[in-house]
């Protein structure tokens, strides 16, 4: 379907496209099952970021105070890109990861339950 | 009719009355085509044979309008002079009370004013006298609302932070792209869009939820301006109901080809109201230091049974309930308590103060949600706690995703998982865009050509657009979180932040005596009373 509009050809502004973040490019982080952050993590990162600085710099910012956030086992953490299971390689770029802009990336870590088990 | 022989002209009746002062002020137009002058009307497909046939319910005429308002608003004013005169801003039950007033000026008084915009070009743009001459009155109404709103909180906001600059905020600030965005949607679509999805989804569907129970509370806690203001507004709000019902029922009995287009508005609105007016979740489980009924019994009573019966009424001319209504009804038990965690994580960015609920609101949670609290919440609640305890709160400051419809931070579950945020995305020119729902996403895969130009706040911060005239993005030290909230007319430590650490609960607490929360006791010295 379209917009039914006035103007026959109304199309409004693409107002995050990519060219308007500065080199950035915006990135969705979300922990499955853990609802102590109330809604996943919206940040811009540098497309040429390896997935690896992401997980080692960036994600002990944004998930660090979790309890159970020092006993992730990064190698057994389940990964997925816009809800499909996905494996990254650390050693490459996120853009080389196929992390376009907009993406959601989420991961998962099985036996980590939030607190008390309640999945926060 | 001659003018000769011309007795004493007799009383008209109320019904030549009303003839004489709607109807007959319209005319077939001769200079241009009808077209031309009402230039809207064809575009979105909604086809009207007969603007007769579109019956006032309550025949109220412009003369009679005034003269009800008048009174009304001589009522109110009187009782708000008395209010003032008695300090009735330290009548209520605490300074958790007036967070809620703040939500409502910064986020309900100015889209009233947007709504009065919207009814202002209905009274220009429909063809019928009837319908025109209801939306004029109703634009009046919505201006007299935002005005008395204004009015009434203004004592509030000689005392407390957070209130003198809600216009600026409203345009800014990151959770009021909220209800601005949904109010802006209306106004820009076609008049039948406009009105369907205001006067019908909104007003006769919705607003129960906001008057009946949310009016309610304010009386139980002591805020005898608020509820005046309630009780002025209520007739209006009845009247306001009865024209959305008989709009849909006018263009349904017009013409068949209606249907699915009434259909359509009915399920978008439906959704878009339903995902803003979770704010009054919120405001109704956690910001009433005395609460009158939770949420999902509010719910049940003015959506499920007082919706259901309606939809069973409208059957007749082929309508269904609104698509996802069983989502609403899923997550009853656990919207507001998805919102109060946003606020409360983002509590320094907001423009009021959050707080975590005591132990006894949290064992009347449990209580009120028997399927949810304990298992979901409590634990949360009682983590929050026991960090502020220990002298380090939990705090997010680190921006969230947010949906591209509703404008709201990813906070809702899946429908059938409360443990799971529910993501929803889709692909337009080769752009990613994401939702909190089916109806959100459904509703911009309808119409993607408008919805990829909302203002996300978030994404506005990243791109530099928030930024005040002079502040320079490249100067050492730029911190863009900090420099966003000041564009947003927050004031750092002043209208955000935690409940017991403000102004306002200090300020409380000296000049009442009472606790700030009178639930959790003082913060202050009895001390600091005499200061």
């Amino acid at each position: 379907m379209s917009t039914i509009a006035i103007t026959p050809d109304y199309h409004g502004e693409m107002k995050d496209s990519v060219e308007n973040f500065n080199g950035n490019q915006v990135l969705n982080i979300g922990w499955d099952q853990h609802m102590l952050f109330a809604a996943p993590i919206c940040i811009p990162v540098p497309p040429q970021m390896p997935f690896g600085a992401l997980v080692k710099e960036v994600l002990p910012s944004l998930y660090g105070a979790h309890p159970d956030f020092a006993k992730i086992q990064w190698d057994d953490v389940e990964w997925l890109s816009s809800g499909a299971a996905f494996k990254p390689d650390h050693a490459k770029s996120l853009a080389e990861n196929g992390l376009v802009h907009k993406a959601v990336l989420r991961f998962r870590t099985p036996g980590l339950t939030g607190i008390k088990g309640s999945y926060n | 009719m001659s003018n000769e022989n011309q007795t004493p002209a007799k009383k008209l009746t109320l019904k030549e009355n009303y003839a004489l002062m709607t109807r007959d002020l319209g005319w077939e137009t001769s200079y241009q085509p009808m077209d031309e002058v009402f230039r809207y009307l064809k575009f979105e497909g909604i086809k009207i044979h007969d603007w007769e046939k579109w019956e006032d319910p309550f025949r109220l005429t412009m003369d009679a309008y005034w003269k009800y308002q008048g009174e009304k608003e001589r009522k109110l004013y009187a009782i708000m002079d008395a209010f003032q005169q008695n300090n009735g801003q330290f009548n209520v039950t605490d300074v958790r009370y007036i967070q809620a007033l703040k939500v409502f000026i910064q986020g309900f008084s100015l889209i009233e004013y947007t709504s009065h915009r919207g009814f202002n070009i209905m009274s220009r743009e429909l063809a019928g006298v009837g319908p025109r001459i209801a939306a004029e009155m109703q634009a009046l109404d919505e201006l007299r609302h935002t005005q008395t709103q204004i009015h009434t909180l203004s004592q509030y906001n000689r005392y407390f932070a957070g209130m003198e600059e809600f216009p600026y905020m409203f345009d800014r600030t990151w959770y009021l792209s909220i209800p601005k965005s949904f109010f802006e949607d209306a106004v820009t679509g076609g008049p039948f869009e406009f009105i369907v999805a205001i006067s019908f989804a909104l007003e006769y569907l919705l607003t129960n939820l906001v008057f009946m129970p949310w009016m309610s509370g304010a009386a139980y806690n002591g805020d005898m301006a608020t509820v005046t203001f309630g009780f002025s507004a209520q007739s209006d709000e009845a009247r306001h109901m009865t024209l959305g019902l008989e709009i849909v029922k006018f263009l349904l009995e017009q013409d068949p080809a209606n249907v699915p287009l009434v259909q359509k508005w009915i399920d978008k609105w439906f959704w878009r109201g339903y995902r803003v007016l979770a704010l009054v979740s919120a405001m109704m489980d956690y910001m009433l230091p005395k609460r009158v009924m939770p949420w999902c019994e509010a719910f049940e009573i003015y959506f499920e049974q007082n919706g259901g019966a309606l939809f069973a009424d409208l059957a007749r001319y082929g309508i269904r309930m609104p698509k996802h209504y069983e989502v609403a009804i899923k997550e009853k038990g656990r919207i507001s308590h998805e919102l109060w965690s946003i606020f409360y994580q983002y509590r320094d960015a907001a423009g009021f103060h959050p707080w975590l609920p005591s132990e006894e609101e949290m064992d009347w949670f449990s209580e009120k949600y028997p399927d949810t609290f304990d298992k979901l919440y409590r634990p949360r609640y009682e983590y929050w706690r026991q960090l502020e305890k220990e002298g380090r709160p939990f705090i997010n400051s680190n921006l969230p995703q947010l949906c591209q419809i509703c404008q709201w931070p990813m906070l809702f579950s899946e429908p059938d998982d409360p443990t799971q945020t529910c993501y929803r995305e889709t692909e337009y020119k080769e752009e990613k865009f994401h939702f909190c729902s089916d109806g959100c996403k459904d509703i911009f895969c309808d119409e993607p050509e408008k919805y990829v130009n909302a203002w996300l706040p978030v994404h506005q911060i990243y791109q530099g657009n928030c930024l005040l005239e002079g502040v320079d993005p490249t100067a050492p030290g730029f911190n863009p979180l900090a420099e966003a909230l000041k564009y947003m007319g927050i004031k750092p430590g002043i209208d955000g932040g935690s409940l017991s650490a403000s102004a306002d609960a200090h300020n409380w607490e000296a000049w009442t005596g009472r606790p700030h929360n009178s639930h959790e006791g003082m913060v202050t010295e009895p001390a600091a009373k005499a200061a």
